[in-house]
C-alpha cells in the first residue's frame, strides 16, 4: 500500500558486519503492546515476580504518604477480598475483564489498537438483549442465538474500523474512538420506550424487554457444589465460555497458520508482506475477530444476571480490558491472572475507606502495577536479547555449533 | 614526515568480546597529513578498531596516543574533542533537515548577548561556505538533505565532522555506496583534505581503490595487523589480497552455460508508478530462461527495488504483464506466486527477510508458511519445521548453537545464509536474489555462489541484483543496466569491465 518515493538513491541498509551491535528489533512501544517479554523460563517467572514486588513496594510507599498504615490497609483488603461473597463478585468481575482483555489482545498481537472494544460490546449486548427479549425459543437455541448475534454485531462494528483502515488508511485508533461515541449515541437513541425498550414501572429506568427464562443461562453454583465448592452468590454460568475463548485464542495463535501470519504481521509488517501475508486481509480479519470476542463481554451478565440491557448495564469494560491485556502480556494465562488482580483491587477498594484511605488509591495501584510490569518486561526482554547474542557467540567460540555437529543426530 | 609526532599511534590494542577476540595486539602509526588505508576482510576487526579509536568502545589492553599524548576515550565526544572524527558507512543524516541544520546539529553556534538562546545560523552558514571552499566539498548549505544524491550526502557527513574541528578523519568503507564516478570525486576530495594538512584514515577492502588513493597501507587479518605502512608503489593488489585473506580470493564466475530455451519469467512493458504518477519502473521488458542468471546493474534507487517487489506481487504493477512459467501472474497475490515456486532473497534482510524476534525455525517458515514441511493443513507442523531448519543449518553452515535462538542473535552473515537456505528449499523455479552476498564474509560468499551455480545447473532461473559489480559481471549470463526505472542497455558480462558498467549505470556521457 505504501508508495515509496522515487527520490535520490537511498543511503543503504543498517550495518551488518559489526560484532558488537544489536540489530534493531521491535521498537519498545510495539513490544509492550504485543506482550513481548523474555523467553527463558527463569526470566518468564522472575520478571512478573520482580514486577509485583516492585509495585508492592511503590504501593506501600504511596499508602504511607497518604498517612495510612500500608500493612494494615493491605491486610484489610486481603481479609475482605477473601470472604465468600467477595470471591463470587471477584470471579464474575474477572470474567468480564477477561473477555474484554482477550478482545483487546487479539488486536494487540498484530499491533492493532482496538480502542473500540467498549462500543463494540455495549452495542452488541444491547442489540442482542433486544433480540433475546423479543423471541422465545426452546432452551439451547435462544441462548446460542443471542450469543451468535452479539458476536456478529461486535464483529461488524469492529469491521467498519478495519475496512476504513485498509481502504482509506484511517488509523484504527481514531475510527474506533469515534465508533465508541457513535455506539453510545445509537444506544441512547434506541434505548427508548418508543423503540427497542420499555420503562420499568415504579422507576425511571429504561430497559430492553426481559429475556424469558428459557433463554437464560443458570448460575454455575450447581456444578461447583457438586465438586465440593459451595459459594453464596451466583457465579456466572458463562464462566466456562471465557475459558474456552482463552484456550481457542492460545491454540490459534500458537498452533495455526493463521496465528503465525498474525504474529508475523505484528512483529514485522514488512517481512509479513514479503512472505505473502496480505496485510489488508489480516487487518480486517483481526478486527472482526477482536470485535466478535468483544461481543461476548456482555453475555455472562446479560444471560446470567440482568436478563436485560438497561442504563445500569456495566459500562467502561472495554477500557479496563486494555489495561488488563497490557498487564497480562497478551497471554491467555497472564490475562487471567491480571483480570483476577484487577477484579480483586476493584472489589476491595471500598474497604479502604474504613481505614481512612480514599478508595481512588486503588486506581493508582492499578496504574503502578501496569507500568511496572510493562517496564520490567521490556527491560528484561532487551537484556535477554543481548544475553542471547553473547551466548551464541560464546557457544560458537567453544565449538558448540549445530552446523558442525555430526549429521544424523537430528534434534 | 617521520621527524614529526604521529597524528595517532595505537600500541598493542586488544579487545575481546565474549568468545571472540576482535582485536589482538594491534600496532599502528598514522602520520600527520597522510591518507592511510586500513584493509581487511569483513569481520577482520577493522570496525572494532575504529570504534576503539573513536571512543565507541574501550580497549581491554593497549594505549592510544594522539599528537604524542596518551588519551583514553570514553565516548565519541572525547574523541571529537581531540580532533578525531568519523564518517560512518551508513549515513546518519536527517532527511527532512537542510544541509546546514544537519551539519550544526548537536554543535549549534549560539548567538551573542541577548540572542544567546538562539542559533546563529548566519555564522554557521558562513563557516560551512568557507569550509566547502577550502576543502573542495561543494554542497549548498540550504538544500534539504533528502534531495541530495549519495555522493553529496557523503560530503555533508565529511563537512559535519570537519565542522566539529576534526583533524583526523576516519572514513569507514566510504566507497561501498558510491558508483565509480563518485568514487573518483571522493578521492579528489580526500587529496584536497590532505593538502590542507588533515589526516585521513580510510577503511576499505577494495584493493584497487586503496592502491590509487592511499599514501600508505596497513592490513589487518583476524584481528591483528599483518602488515603496516606498506608503500602502495611497492605492493600489488594480489599481494594485498593474499595478506588480507591469508590465501587466494575466491572469484565469482560461471563455468559453461546452462541456459535453456524455456522462458521461466517474462516481463513485458512492466510499469510501476510512484504516488505522484511518475514511473519508477518504466516499461521494463525482460526474459529469464531456465538455467539462466540475469543480472541487473544499477545505482541503488533506480527502480530495482520496485521492480522486484512488482515481480513478487508486493507492489502492484500499473501497466504491463508478468508471465511466469506460461501463466499470466500479474494479478496473483504474493502468496500464490511464492507457492508457485518463486523464491525471494530480499535486499533488506532485517526488514523483509526475517522476523528478528522469531526463532530460527519460525523464520524458516516465513514465506513458506503454507507449505510442507512447515504446516499440515491449517496447523503449524512444529516438528517438520524444526527438522528442516536443522537441515538448512547444516547444509548452509549457519553458525548457531541451536534453532531456538532468535534470529536477532545471529551475525548478519549467518542470517543471510539462513535466508538463502530457506529460499533454496521447496524446489523453487525462479529466484529473485537482491544482494545475496551483501555484508557476509568471503568464505560464505563463495558458498552462496556455489549454491547459485548448482541451482542454475539444475534449471533455476535467477534474477540477480547486486551492488558488487564484480559479482554481477561474474555471476550473470545476461546483464541489463537499469537507470531511472528503464532498462537502458544490455551488456555482455564476458567483456564488460566494472568501469564500463559503472559508466552505463550513471549514463556518463549520455546527455539525457
Amino acid at each position: 500500500m505504501s508508495g515509496p518515493e522515487g527520490k535520490a538513491p537511498e543511503p543503504a541498509k543498517p550495518s551488518e558486519k559489526d560484532p558488537g551491535a544489536v540489530p534493531e528489533t521491535v521498537p519498545a512501544w510495539k513490544a509492550v503492546l504485543q506482550g513481548l517479554g523474555p523467553r527463558g523460563l527463569a526470566l518468564k517467572i522472575g520478571a512478573p515476580v520482580l514486577a509485583l514486588l516492585i509495585s508492592l513496594a511503590i504501593t506501600a510507599a504511596l499508602l504511607r504518604i497518604t498517612g495510612a498504615d500500608p500493612v494494615s490497609s493491605i491486610q484489610s483488603m486481603i481479609d475482605y477480598g477473601t470472604t465468600e461473597n467477595s470471591i463470587v463478585d471477584i470471579i464474575n468481575r474477572a470474567t468480564r475483564y477477561y473477555l474484554s482483555a482477550v478482545a483487546v489482545a487479539i488486536g494487540f498481537r498484530m499491533a492493532l489498537l482496538n480502542i473500540g472494544v467498549d462500543g463494540q460490546y455495549r452495542l452488541a449486548a444491547f442489540l442482542a438483549a433486544a433480540l433475546g427479549g423479543a423471541l422465545t425459543l426452546p432452551a439451547p437455541f435462544g441462548q446460542m442465538l443471542v450469543i451468535i448475534a452479539a458476536m456478529l454485531i461486535g464483529g461488524l462494528w469492529a469491521a467498519i474500523a478495519g475496512v476504513l483502515k485498509v481502504t482509506r488508511g484511517v488509523s484504527e485508533v481514531l475510527s474506533t474512538i469515534m465508533l465508541n461515541a457513535i455506539a453510545t449515541g445509537l444506544i441512547a437513541y434506541l434505548l427508548n420506550d418508543k423503540r427497542l425498550a420499555e420503562v420499568r414501572p415504579g422507576s425511571n429506568n429504561v430497559a430492553t424487554p426481559q429475556i424469558p427464562s428459557d433463554g437464560r443461562v443458570g448460575p454455575l453454583n450447581g456444578f461447583l457444589s457438586s465438586i465440593g465448592i459451595d459459594l453464596p452468590g451466583q457465579v456466572y454460568g458463562l464462566l466456562p465460555l471465557a475459558i474456552v475463548v482463552g484456550v481457542v485464542f492460545w491454540v490459534v495463535i500458537n498452533r495455526t497458520r493463521f496465528g503465525f501470519d498474525l504474529k508475523v504481521s505484528g512483529l514485522s509488517p514488512s517481512a509479513a508482506r514479503a512472505s505473502g501475508v496480505s496485510a489488508r486481509r489480516m487487518i480486517v480479519i483481526t478486527m472482526v475477530a477482536s470485535g466478535a470476542v468483544a461481543g461476548l463481554i456482555g453475555m455472562p451478565e446479560l444471560l446470567g444476571a440482568s436478563y436485560e440491557y438497561s442504563l445500569n448495564f456495566p459500562a467502561g469494560l472495554g477500557f479496563t480490558g486494555i489495561t488488563v491485556a497490557l498487564l497480562g502480556r497478551n497471554h491467555p494465562a497472564g490475562i487471567a491472572l491480571a483480570a483476577l488482580l484487577f477484579a480483586f483491587l476493584d472489589q476491595t477498594s471500598d474497604v479502604l475507606q474504613e481505614v481512612d484511605v480514599p478508595k481512588e488509591i486503588v486506581g493508582v495501584m492499578q496504574g503502578v502495577v501496569v507500568l511496572t510490569v510493562v517496564i520490567v518486561y521490556e527491560l528484561m526482554r532487551r537484556w535477554e536479547i543481548r544475553l542471547q547474542q553473547r551466548t551464541v557467540a560464546d557457544e560458537l567460540a567453544t565449538g558448540h555449533d549445530l552446523a558442525r555437529e555430526s549429521a544424523g543426530s537430528a534434534s | 614526515m617521520s621527524d614529526q609526532v604521529a597524528a595517532v599511534r595505537l600500541t598493542s590494542i586488544t579487545k575481546r568480546f565474549p568468545g571472540v577476540v576482535a582485536n589482538r595486539d594491534i600496532n599502528l602509526t598514522i602520520e600527520r597529513g597522510e591518507v592511510h588505508a586500513l584493509c581487511g576482510e569483513n569481520g577482520a576487526g577493522k570496525s572494532t578498531l575504529m570504534k576503539i579509536l573513536y571512543g565507541m568502545q574501550r580497549p581491554d589492553e593497549g594505549g592510544i596516543e594522539v599528537e604524542g599524548e596518551k588519551v583514553a576515550f570514553r565516548t565519541p565526544a572525547d574523541a571529537i574533542a581531540r580532533g578525531i572524527g568519523m564518517v560512518h558507512q551508513h549515513f546518519k543524516l536527517a532527511d527532512n533537515l537542510t544541509v546546514l541544520e544537519n551539519v550544526i546539529l548537536g554543535a549549534e553556534p549560539r548567538g551573542k548577548g541577548w540572542r544567546r538562546g538562539r542559533i546563529d545560523f548566519a555564522a554557521a552558514r558562513e563557516r560551512i561556505r568557507e569550509m566547502s571552499r577550502a576543502y573542495g566539498l561543494r554542497v549548498d548549505p540550504d538544500v534539504l538533505v533528502e534531495t541530495l544524491g549519495v555522493g553529496e550526502r557523503q560530503r555533508v557527513e565529511i563537512l559535519k565532522v570537519l565542522y566539529r574541528g576534526a583533524r583526523v578523519l576516519i572514513l569507514d568503507e566510504p566507497t561501498a555506496v558510491l558508483v565509480p564516478q563518485e568514487v573518483e570525486e571522493l578521492f579528489g576530495n580526500l587529496r584536497d583534505l590532505r593538502a590542507e594538512g588533515l589526516t585521513v584514515l580510510f577503511i576499505s577492502h577494495k584493493l584497487d581503490e586503496v592502491l590509487s588513493v592511499a599514501d600508505t597501507i596497513s592490513v589487518i587479518r583476524r584481528g591483528t595487523t599483518v602488515a603496516t605502512r606498506l608503500d602502495p608503489a611497492q605492493v600489488t593488489s594480489r599481494r594485498l589480497a593474499e595478506l588480507m585473506v591469508g590465501s587466494e580470493l575466491p572469484t565469482p564466475e560461471l563455468r559453461e552455460s546452462t541456459v535453456t530455451d524455456d522462458v521461466e519469467l517474462e516481463l513485458s512493458g512492466l510499469t510501476v508508478l510512484a504516488p505522484g504518477g511518475r514511473p519508477v519502473v518504466d516499461e521494463v521488458s525482460l526474459r529469464i530462461r531456465r538455467g539462466e542468471i540475469v543480472g541487473l546493474a544499477g545505482v541503488e534507487g533506480n527502480g530495482q527495488s520496485e521492480l522486484i517487489e512488482a515481480i513478487m506481487g508486493i507492489r502492484h504493477a500499473d501497466a504491463g504483464t508478468i508471465t511466469y512459467g506460461g501463466d499470466d501472474v500479474t494479478h496473483w497475490t504474493t502468496r500464490r506466486r511464492r507457492e508457485a515456486g518463486i523464491a525471494y532473497i530480499p535486499e533488506d534482510r532485517h526488514r523483509h527477510g526475517l522476523v528478528l524476534e522469531g526463532t530460527l525455525w519460525e523464520n524458516r517458515m516465513l514465506g513458506h508458511q503454507t507449505r510442507r514441511p512447515n504446516v499440515r493443513g491449517p496447523w503449524v507442523d512444529r516438528r517438520g519445521a524444526r527438522r528442516d531448519t536443522t537441515r538448512i543449518v547444516r547444509e548452509y553452515d549457519v553458525r548457531t548453537p541451536g534453532i531456538d535462538v532468535p534470529a536477532a542473535a545471529l551475525s548478519g552473515g549467518n542470517q543471510q545464509k539462513l535466508i538463502v537456505g530457506r529460499e533454496m528449499s521447496g524446489e523453487p523455479r525462479l529466484l529473485i536474489a537482491a544482494h545475496p552476498t551483501r555484508g557476509i564474509d568471503v568464505g560464505a560468499q563463495a558458498a552462496i555462489w556455489d549454491h547459485l551455480r548448482q541451482a542454475r545447473a539444475d534449471g533455476l532461473a535467477v534474477l540477480l541484483i547486486s551492488a558488487d559489480l564484480e559479482e554481477l559481471i561474474g555471476m550473470s549470463d545476461t546483464l541489463h543496466v537499469i537507470l531511472r526505472g528503464r532498462l537502458v542497455a544490455e551488456v555482455d558480462p564476458r567483456e564488460v569491465t566494472p568501469q564500463a558498467l559503472g559508466s552505463a549505470m550513471t549514463a556518463a556521457g549520455d546527455p539525457s
